[in-house]
C-alpha cells in the first residue's frame, strides 16, 4: 500500500497551483449537492468530464472508480422510488416507482458522479503531501492538517506492522475460520497495532523535541502562483457563478 | 562556553523505571571537546536511557546532569540542549516525519529559528555532508533502509550540533551502507557519544569505549 496517487502526469491540470485548486473544488461540490436543477448538474457532470480529458486521467482507474460509485447508486434507484410517496411512474413487477422518487434518485447519481469526477481530476492529481501544505497555506485548522500529514506518513509503517504480525500469525497455522479463536486473535492483532501505534507516536513525539520541537510547526514549503493559475481561478469562478445564477433563475421549484 | 571545559558532565546519576531494579546506578561520565566515546553493552542494559537522558527526554531519579557547562533539571533547561546536541534515534522511521526528505531536514532549523534562505543552506549542507545530493523531494517512506538512516543523519547534522548521541547508527545496514556510516562519522568534527553492538565498529570510529552492565560504566579496552 503506497500513499502517491495513481493519477499522477503532466498535464497543464497537474502543474496548476493546489490552492485554488481546493477552493474551487469545495465551492463546485458545495453549489452541485444544494442544486436541483438538472441542467444544472447535467452542466455539472460536463464539466467533471472535460476536467477528466484534460487532466488525462488514466480510463482504466477512473472507470474503475465511477462503476463503484454508480454499482451503489443502482440501490438507490431501487430503494428510494418504491419507498418514497407520491405519483407512480412506472410499475415493474407490479411494484411501483414514484415520480418522485425517480427524479430524487437520479438527481443524486448525476450530483454524485460530478464531485466525482472534478474531485478525482483537480484534487485526485495533486500530490498528497502537496494537498497538506495547500490545506496549510489556506489557513485550514492546523490540527486537522497536521492530522492527514502524519496520517499520510504513517500509514504505510503501520500497514507495514500489520502486516508482518499477520504474516508471523500464519507463520505458525493460523487460519481464520468462523470460531472464537479467530475473532480473539484479530482481536490481539488490533489491539496490539494499537498499542505499537502509541508506542511508536511517542518515539515520534521524542524525535521531534529532540529537534527543537516546541508545539509549532514551521512551513518551509510554498507554492508559487502562476498566469496559468490566475487564468484557472478566473474561469472556473465564471463557471461557477454561472452555475449560481441559473439555479437562480430556474427558481425554488426543482426541475 | 569555555572551550577548554567539559561538554557534558554527569555525576551520581540513577534511572529506574519502576521501583524495581534500577537501569542505572550512581553513574559518572564526562565528555570533553573532540571526544568519541562508544558505549556497549546487552541490550535493555540502559545504553538508549542514558542517551535519553543527556537530552532531557527521561529524568534522572538521582543525581546532576551538566550539559554545555549548566545543570541541567527542568524541560526549559533541555531546549538549549536539544538545539546544540543532536540524538539519531535507533529507528529512522520514528526519526522521519515529514512527507519529503528535504521539508523532513528543515524541520529543525526551522525550530531553531533560522529563516528561509539560512533553512535552504542548512538543507543542501546537511544532504551533501551525507552524500545524499538530489534527495531533496524524495518521499521518506519510500526510501531504502540505508538511505533513510543517512537522511536521519542529516536532520540532525542540518541543527550544527556541538554533540552527536548516535543510537546503533550502522545497525542493520548492509556493508555499503555500513561503510558509508563509518567514514563519515570520522570525518565529522564534533565529539559524539555512539551506541552500538559492533565492537570492531566502535573500535574504528572512537576514541575510548564504555560498557554498561549492571546499572554501572566501565571503560574497557577494544
Amino acid at each position: 500500500m503506497s500513499c502517491t496517487t495513481h493519477f499522477s502526469g503532466h498535464t497543464v491540470v497537474h502543474r496548476l497551483d493546489p490552492r485554488p485548486r481546493v477552493v474551487a473544488t469545495l465551492v463546485f461540490a458545495v453549489l452541485i449537492a444544494l442544486s436541483g436543477h438538472y441542467r444544472v448538474l447535467c452542466s455539472g457532470v460536463a464539466v467533471g468530464a472535460f476536467l477528466a480529458m484534460l487532466s488525462k486521467l488514466p480510463i482504466r482507474p477512473l472507470a474503475k472508480r465511477l462503476l463503484r460509485l454508480n454499482l451503489f447508486m443502482v440501490v438507490l434507484f431501487l430503494l428510494i422510488p418504491t419507498t418514497s410517496p407520491g405519483e407512480p411512474m412506472f410499475r415493474l413487477l407490479s411494484v411501483p416507482f414514484s415520480h418522485d422518487g425517480v427524479h430524487l434518485a437520479a438527481g443524486i447519481t448525476l450530483k454524485a458522479n460530478a464531485i466525482l469526477l472534478v474531485f478525482t481530476s483537480l484534487l485526485g492529481t495533486v500530490e498528497l503531501s502537496s494537498l497538506g501544505h495547500a490545506f496549510h497555506h489556506l489557513h485550514m485548522p492546523a490540527k486537522l492538517t497536521h492530522l492527514f500529514m502524519f496520517t499520510l506518513r504513517y500509514l504505510d509503517v503501520l500497514h507495514h506492522e500489520y502486516v508482518t504480525l499477520l504474516r508471523t500469525m500464519k507463520a505458525r497455522a493460523f487460519r481464520p475460520a468462523m470460531s472464537v479463536h479467530t475473532y480473539r486473535t484479530y482481536g490481539y492483532l488490533m489491539g496490539m497495532l494499537l498499542v505499537r501505534s502509541l508506542v511508536r507516536s511517542e518515539r515520534i513525539m521524542a524525535a521531534m523535541k529532540c529537534r527543537g520541537f516546541r508545539g509549532e510547526f514551521h512551513a518551509y514549503h510554498h507554492f508559487h502562483f502562476h498566469q496559468r493559475d490566475a487564468v484557472f481561478c478566473l474561469t472556473s469562478a465564471i463557471v461557477l457563478m454561472l452555475f449560481a445564477f441559473v439555479e437562480w433563475i430556474s427558481g425554488g421549484v426543482a426541475r | 562556553m569555555n572551550e577548554k571545559g567539559n561538554l557534558l558532565d554527569i555525576q551520581g546519576v540513577s534511572f529506574r523505571h519502576t521501583a524495581q531494579q534500577p537501569v542505572l546506578e550512581d553513574v559518572n561520565l564526562t565528555i570533553r571537546h573532540g571526544e568519541r566515546v562508544g558505549l556497549v553493552g546487552a541490550i535493555g542494559s540502559g545504553k538508549t536511557t542514558l542517551l535519553h537522558m543527556i537530552v532531557g527526554l527521561l529524568k534522572p531519579n538521582q543525581g546532576q546532569v551538566e550539559i554545555l557547562g549548566q545543570t541541567r533539571s527542568s524541560e526549559r533547561d533541555f531546549w538549549e540542549v536539544r538545539e546544540r546536541v543532536g540524538l539519531l534515534f535507533q529507528d529512522p522511521d520514528d526519526q522521519l516525519f515529514c512527507p519529503t526528505v528535504q521539508e523532513d531536514i528543515a524541520f529543525g532549523p526551522l525550530n531553531q529559528g533560522k529563516n528561509r534562505e539560512q533553512t535552504e543552506r542548512a538543507v543542501r549542507n546537511a544532504l551533501s555532508l551525507v552524500g545524499m545530493e538530489g534527495y531533496e523531494d524524495r518521499i521518506t517512506h519510500h526510501l531504502s533502509g540505508g538511505e533513510k538512516r543517512l537522511v536521519s543523519l542529516a536532520t540532525v547534522l542540518a541543527m550544527e550540533p556541538d554533540v552527536l548521541l548516535l543510537d546503533e547508527p550502522e545497525n542493520g545496514l548492509d556493508p555499503v551502507s555500513h561503510e558509508r556510516i563509518r567514514s563519515l562519522l570520522l570525518s565529522l568534527p564534533q565529539a559524539m557519544i555512539v551506541v552500538s553492538h559492533n565492537v570492531e565498529f566502535l573500535a574504528s570510529v572512537t576514541t575510548r569505549c564504555l560498557r554498561v552492565e549492571d546499572g554501572k560504566l566501565k571503560e574497557i579496552v577494544v
